[in-house]
């Protein structure tokens, strides 16, 4: 069951997802999505470019943003559109939460739309992942 | 203003990029990859897994994952082989050399679904080239957008942002 378009109200939070990867779910990713740059599962080759460890790869919060998005809207809506920037690292073994609040509620060409701003958040706070979607509800 | 003086990154052979279609790629959509993205995300979704599923939900199969938009066919013989639908080679280069690169953000818009079965062809082209001083030093900022087609029919686009300093 995902949300209803009728139910929605400006300013109301979607629920959370917690993620925590671990390094083995940094190389599923890997492989999922064909990105095999060494400074997401290299320690050494992360070091060595300056990083102070291994990273998570922006793209796979990208995917985090997206299940967050997925999970509230169901398979009855849609998502239209949605985007991230990645200003920040997350680190392996350290909680990365995707939050969701909903900014504008809106009808345009028939369909029943809902815009959201999302992010993922640090341990210490920090969103490191800032994004948005538009998604269309029954 | 020493910092008005410099040559500018962008040299003109880069600025010509903007906006020329590149060759087209193929893009497969199956099951296996649509499973085994899903699971590297950590997706519950039974849509995701479970054709069944899918199809209880109103797809015509498994669909793609937010993010995921096909697999490009891998083939050694062929250069740049499997790293995406951009495997023309590096192109023009900026007037300075620029030794680092960012993923600097990910936009897609969907105008159908894509599921499992689907072959797409995707054609990317360079959209904006931007410089500028951050705390990063002088970055170049490359924007690309990758337009995906199912017979035809323009399904989805992407839009990606490189940054390199």
């Amino acid at each position: 069951m995902g949300a209803k378009w009728a139910d929605v109200t400006v300013g109301m939070n979607i629920p959370e997802l917690k993620k925590n990867c671990s390094t083995q779910q940094l190389v599923l990713w890997a492989a999922g999505s064909g990105d095999f740059y060494q400074i997401h599962y290299d320690q050494d080759f992360a070091k060595g470019t300056g990083l102070p460890s291994i990273i998570v790869h922006g793209a796979l919060k990208n995917g985090f943003l997206g299940q967050l998005v997925h999970d509230w809207v169901g398979n009855e809506g849609r998502i239209k559109k949605y985007g991230c920037s990645y200003r920040g690292m997350d680190m392996p073994n350290q909680d990365i939460v995707c939050k969701g609040v909903v900014t504008k509620k809106y009808e345009e060409n028939g369909e029943k739309l809902v815009d959201l701003e999302i992010w993922t958040e640090a341990p210490d706070g920090r969103k490191t992942t800032p994004g948005y979607a538009t998604v269309k509800l029954p | 203003m020493a910092e008005a003086e410099k040559t500018p990154l962008i040299t003109p052979e880069m600025q010509a990029q903007v906006g020329v279609e590149g060759r087209g790629s193929t893009m497969e959509v199956d099951k296996t990859m649509i499973r085994l993205f899903a699971r590297a995300v950590g997706h519950t979704d039974p849509v995701y897994y479970d054709e069944a599923a899918a199809k209880a939900a109103g797809y015509r199969s498994l669909p793609c994952p937010p993010g995921y938009l096909g697999t490009p066919i891998f083939n050694p013989s062929r250069a740049g082989a499997g790293r995406g639908p951009a495997d023309a080679g590096p192109g023009p280069q900026p007037s300075r050399p620029l030794r680092r690169v960012l993923n600097g953000g990910t936009e897609i818009e969907y105008l159908d679904d894509i599921c499992a079965g689907d072959v797409l062809i995707s054609a990317s082209h360079l959209a904006n080239l931007e410089e500028t001083a951050g705390s990063l030093g002088e970055m170049l900022i490359t924007t690309n957008k990758t337009v995906y087609q199912r017979d035809g029919k323009v399904v989805a686009i992407s839009t990606n942002t490189g940054i390199r300093y």
